[in-house]
């Protein structure tokens, strides 16, 4: 195995991060390597979104110490669409309406940017439909939804496959999901996990932040981690989210569990 | 000299005489006296009269009504007295409202000669609503009336008052030129309903000045159901973060009556928020004036807004003139207005019809229908029945075939 | 420096160059009067019926000025305008100002890239001498034949008033009269020139008719006169403007336009409209005060009024549709855009008199920068208008927080049959919408844009084609550096 194989995609060192005056990240490390299937959990206020806006580059969030690398690339100080061009893609927990805008063309648009970054050629309309008719059966999304304004009208379930949709056409190398298994049905919610997990690859990995453990019995996880006031409080493997299922947060205050690797 | 000249003079001839009372109100007094020298009673090239004529209130010789208020026994925790009475000096007056732009304001503070304090005491909750009847005796010449209220709702407190304009007396034209200044301390809160229900001669003119501080909420209805010819002025800043106001109104025009509500919603600060429902009926060859208006200033932040007007025309030669407006100067803000003119839902008559119902039965409901979503609102269930039912009368006797 | 010498100065700017001009350099004195106005009539040999025209409308000017009678809204500011200074017959500029493309500011030349102007037409429009190889005329020509073979009648006001009097004596003033307002008594008394266009009875216009078909166009007088007449059943889409920045000496612009439906007819009037709006503090732009009004004369007639404009330092603009033909149709889309410190108070009005008449209000309004922007628009409905409908819906989008976006819309009914709906909504583009069109790759520029375009769809989609690709690579270019 070479350097450059062994190289993590994400490397997450001491980081802190505030949102306006408010402290929520109060250092956390974190390593995943390509291939891999993390999830963060945590009770609300943990900072688990936090964290997701942080690694995507959110405006309002302001790191204030520590360090990001993506494949060996410091993050801080890239633009978002910047770290969207090199691979790594946020599913949104509340994805944003855009009114006027068609889905077709903004995906459209947001595929050209990628690929015209990787040196691709772009996709002209024609190929944009086949590639989107595509990837929509594999969501199971309707195709009206792609002429629709984006999200505008959506349901909660239509939103979040929208969020899978664009993940599997702009084939990042590191997807996080932030809670992308709220507020969906059990049907959704396999239909949702099924396109997340086309997507596992070798050269891939993903980020699952999650509140609940339901969504891991689809995407099964390689590593659990916990995050507690803003930091990793204990990590393991998918044991861990059992546990947690059955015994609740609190418990870990209380106990701290046996296997507790942390990176 | 003209119509208006002339009765410009009469009215400053009042004002005069006013004026050589010396009491603490003589410095207000001379204020009024000079803002209303300076613009007359306004005529339709004022923007804000232009859909308005006072020609038929300018023809009349005025005399000034002496003020008197008999208001009831107060709840506990208001306290009530008149101006000229008021324990430990007079309290504040005349601060909220713009002389400048409303004349007839001015002209009512020239003339000033009591007015009411209704005012609770901090934290106090009072749930029975405080009425206050504003009706005349009989009068047997042109009387002109300047009724005075003020209301300061104390930090924390919340009450509801109810002001009745109804006269039950017959007689001469009246005038009606009323003033209301509300304060509304912190998170304080006051509900206030007014009825217009005068006779046909009655010319009614009111200015409500209302200043909400941080986390104050205002609620207002004002019901219109007579007059010959109505003005109602209603004025709200949000002076404080996290302030709310919520204005309804509904207006019956019959006859050839007309009833002219300007509301201004000046949202001055961040986190306001202003929910505007106008509803009006125009009968017989009446005329509806609306005209909301809502700044949100610069820095004003989180501003949440939203204003509807609609108008259900009954008769041909009923007009109905409405200006919704928005003045933004601040880009984080949420802001809608909408205003829409109509008629009776020609499928929803037909239904009622198909169920046996005649065609005047089944407008009167569907016009009932329009209304309800105000008379809802109302107090008390008993004002409800009584507002509802006066309506009705009012819009049969109008619709009769 | 007062705002009445600054702009004498550039009323004067004119004569600076130095032209090297093969016609007469005959010196018409500054500032109006009656000398003046027969002075022009006589430079152009227009018939007596129109010089009287002219004069009548003259005279009236004189009075509305002298009572004071000049317009003034409480949204706008701008300075005393000194109809003395000013010069009301502008020589055609034949030459050029600059002997080579290098010459032109480079700013200038990369914005007339950015449109997708070819070279040919940025030299013409910069001033650059053209060269001898550049055939203008063939163009013209080819253009000319397709239209004479359906008896369409398009070219400048003043050829009309030679070769077809009898048309113009017909309709001119007809929907516009000279005592209208200020500004069009103003025009009507030294209208320089303009458009005709008259299509006869059943006549399908077979081409969009285009002042900005450059190869005709004229230098932009500051006092033009358009007037369009479809008669019985005929159909024409007229362009108007240019999105290719438009600076000019003349500040002021008043401009009239009068269109004319008959029975069955339709007329869509669309403009793109890229004034120079002045420089960061707002020096220099264009004052630009037009009266247009279509009547919809005909039963089942239709006029159609579609704007996008940026620029202009004062825009004062009122398209209108008198609804008098049974069953007739106006209706308004604009899209407008202001920036730096530009101040536009435009807006519609519709005028429902027949009966069973609709009309259709949308307008987008985005503000940027110091810009302010008003829109004032008047429904008004007539006792006879039996069975009116109308529908505004009023949207304004604010970049940033020092720019204002106000609606005043006037609503009198006078008919219970009417309906007559009307909303509006304030909003801004969202941090939330731009980080997620980041997230997907688009860059913050490339996303305000896309959102300002969908804003914006209603609007556009109702411009002829090119028309419509123009106008968004404008809103486009318009917007850069007013985000954040």
């Amino acid at each position: 195995m070479t350097q450059h194989e062994k190289r993590p995609l994400l490397e997450i060192r001491g980081l802190e991060a505030r949102v306006g005056e408010k402290q929520i990240l109060r250092g956390i490390d974190l390593t995943i390597r390509a291939g891999e299937v993390h999830a963060l959990m945590g009770p609300n206020g943990s900072g688990k979104s936090t964290l997701a806006g942080v690694l995507a580059g959110r405006p309002s969030f302001e790191v204030t110490a520590g360090s990001i690398h993506f494949d060996g690339r410091e993050l801080q100080g890239l633009l978002p669409e910047e770290r969207a061009r090199e691979g790594m893609f946020l599913a949104f927990q509340y994805p944003i309406e855009i009114p006027g805008v068609t889905n077709n063309y903004f995906l459209k648009a947001a595929v050209n940017a990628v690929r015209q970054h990787r040196g691709q050629d772009t996709l002209d309309a024609m190929d944009f439909l086949a590639l989107s008719r595509e990837k929509m059966k594999i969501v199971g999304m309707k195709p009206e939804l792609m002429s629709r304004a984006v999200n505008e009208g959506f349901s909660g379930g239509e939103k979040k496959r929208n969020e899978v949709l664009q993940m599997l056409l702009l084939e990042p190398r590191l997807a996080i999901l932030d809670e992308t298994d709220s507020g969906l049905d059990i049907d959704a919610l396999r239909v949702v996990a099924s396109g997340v997990n086309y997507l596992r690859s070798a050269n891939r990995a993903l980020l699952v932040i999650t509140h609940y453990q339901r969504l891991l019995e689809y995407i099964v996880p390689d590593f659990v981690h916990v995050l507690s006031e803003g930091r990793i409080a204990h990590s393991g493997g998918k044991e861990l989210a059992l546990e947690l299922e059955a015994k609740g947060y609190g418990w870990l205050e209380k106990e701290p569990p046996a296997a507790g690797a942390a990176q | 000299m003209s119509a208006l000249a002339a009765a410009n003079a009469r009215l400053l001839g009042l004002c005069d005489e006013a004026a050589r009372r010396s009491d603490p109100l003589a410095a207000l007094r001379r204020a009024g006296r000079e803002a209303f020298a300076a613009s007359g009673l306004p005529d339709t090239h004022r923007e804000e009269w232009k859909y308005t004529s006072l020609a038929p209130l300018v023809a009349l010789d005025w005399a000034l009504a002496p003020a008197s208020f008999s208001p009831s026994a107060p709840p506990p925790g208001i306290e009530m007295f008149t101006l000229r009475e008021s324990p430990a000096g007079t309290p504040r007056i005349g601060d909220l409202v713009d002389l400048k732009e409303h004349p007839l304001a001015a002209l009512a503070t020239a003339l000033l000669d009591d007015g009411l304090v209704i005012r609770s005491i901090p934290n106090a909750d009072v749930a029975r609503p405080i009425e206050l009847s504003l009706s005349t005796r009989e009068i047997h010449r042109p009387e002109l009336r300047v009724p005075r209220v003020r209301i300061e709702a104390a930090r924390g407190s919340r009450l509801a008052v109810v002001l009745d304009h109804a006269c039950a007396a017959i007689g001469g034209p009246r005038f009606t030129n009323a003033v209301i200044e509300i304060d509304i301390a912190e998170n304080a809160q006051l509900e206030l309903t007014v009825l217009q229900r005068e006779t046909g001669t009655a010319f009614h003119a009111s200015n409500t000045a209302v200043r909400l501080a941080r986390d104050a909420r205002f609620t207002s209805r004002v019901i219109t159901l007579g007059g010959r010819l109505v003005r109602n002025d209603l004025s709200v800043l949000l002076a404080g973060e996290g302030s709310e106001c919520s204005l309804d109104g509904l207006y019956l025009g019959t006859g050839a009556r007309v009833v002219d509500n300007h509301s201004l919603v000046d949202h001055a600060v961040p986190r306001g928020t202003s929910r505007q429902l106008y509803k009006g009926v125009l009968a017989g060859t009446s005329q509806g004036v609306f005209r909301g208006r809502v700044i949100v200033r610069p820095g004003a932040q989180k501003t949440d807004a939203a204003q509807s007007n609609t108008n259900l025309l009954l008769s041909n030669g009923a007009e109905i003139d409405t200006k919704p407006q928005l003045e933004i100067w601040a880009d984080d803000v949420k802001c809608s207005h909408g205003s829409a003119i109509g008629r009776l839902d020609e499928n929803a008559l037909f239904y009622l019809r198909s169920r046996a119902l005649d065609e005047r039965e089944a407008r009167a409901l569907l016009t009932q229908g329009f209304a309800a979503q105000i008379f809802a609102a109302l107090p008390s269930e008993a004002l409800r029945e009584e507002l509802g039912a006066e309506f009705a009368r009012r819009v049969a006797a109008e619709t009769l075939p | 420096m007062s705002e009445t010498a600054e702009l004498r100065e550039l009323a004067a700017k004119e004569y600076e160059y130095g032209f090297v001009t093969d016609i007469e350099t005959e010196k018409i004195p500054r500032g109006l009067s009656e000398d003046v106005v027969r002075l022009i009539s006589a430079k152009k040999e227009e018939p007596a019926w129109l010089l009287e025209w002219r004069l009548k409308a003259y005279r009236r000017f004189v009075q509305m000025l002298e009572a004071g009678h000049h317009p003034k809204w409480a949204q706008l500011t701008y300075p005393e305008i000194d109809y003395q200074a000013m010069y009301y017959y502008a020589a055609p500029k034949q030459a050029a100002k600059y002997e080579k493309i290098e010459d032109v500011d480079p700013e200038l030349l990369r914005t007339y890239e950015k449109l997708g102007i070819p070279l040919a037409e940025q030299k013409r429009l910069a001033g650059v001498a053209v060269d001898a190889v550049f055939d203008s005329v063939s163009v013209a020509t080819t253009y000319k034949a397709e239209l004479e073979k359906h008896g369409i009648i398009f070219g400048s006001f003043s050829d009309a008033v030679k070769k077809h009097p009898e048309l113009v004596q017909r309709w001119l003033g007809s929907v516009v009269p000279y005592s209208d307002n200020f500004f069009a008594a103003l025009n009507s008394a030294v209208f320089s020139d303009g458009s005709f266009a008259y299509i006869p009875k059943g006549v399908r216009c077979p081409m969009e008719l285009s002042t900005y078909f450059r190869i005709n166009a004229q230098e932009t007088g500051q006092f033009e006169r358009t007037l369009i007449v479809a008669e019985e059943g005929a159909y024409v889409s007229y362009l108007e403007g240019c999105t290719a920045p438009r600076r000019d000496e003349n500040q002021l612009h008043a401009a009239v336009v009068e269109l004319v439906a008959l029975d069955d007819a339709e007329i869509k009037y669309s403009t793109v409209q890229n004034w120079y709006p002045g420089d960061q503090q707002g020096r220099g732009g264009i004052f630009n005060f037009v009266t247009k009004r279509g009547a919809c004369r005909g039963k089942r007639s239709k006029i159609s009024w579609t704007q996008v404009e940026t620029g202009s330092a004062i825009t004062w603009k009122y398209p209108s549709c008198i609804l008098q033909g049974d069953d007739s149709v106006g209706a308004f889309y604009s899209v407008a855009l202001t920036r730096g410190r530009q101040q536009a108070d435009t807006g519609t009005k519709m005028i429902h008199i027949g009966k069973n008449t609709r009309s259709t209000i949308v307008s987008k309004g985005i503000s940027a920068g110091r810009g302010q922007q008003s829109y004032r628009g008047l429904v008004k409905i007539g006792p006879k208008a039996i069975g009116a409908r109308n529908h505004s819906r009023c949207d304004s989008l604010l970049l940033g927080d020092q720019c204002g976006a106000h609606t005043f819309p006037y609503l009198e009914v006078k008919n219970a049959s009417a309906t007559v709906e009307h909303e509006a909504t304030t909003s801004k583009i969202s941090e939330d919408q731009l980080f997620y069109c980041r997230q997907r790759g688009i860059s913050e520029e490339d996303a305000v844009s896309m959102i300002v375009n969908g804003f914006c769809r209603e609007v556009l989609r109702e411009l002829p084609m090119e028309f419509a690709v123009e106008a968004q690579k404008l809103l486009g270019l318009s917007l850069e550096g007013s985000v954040g």
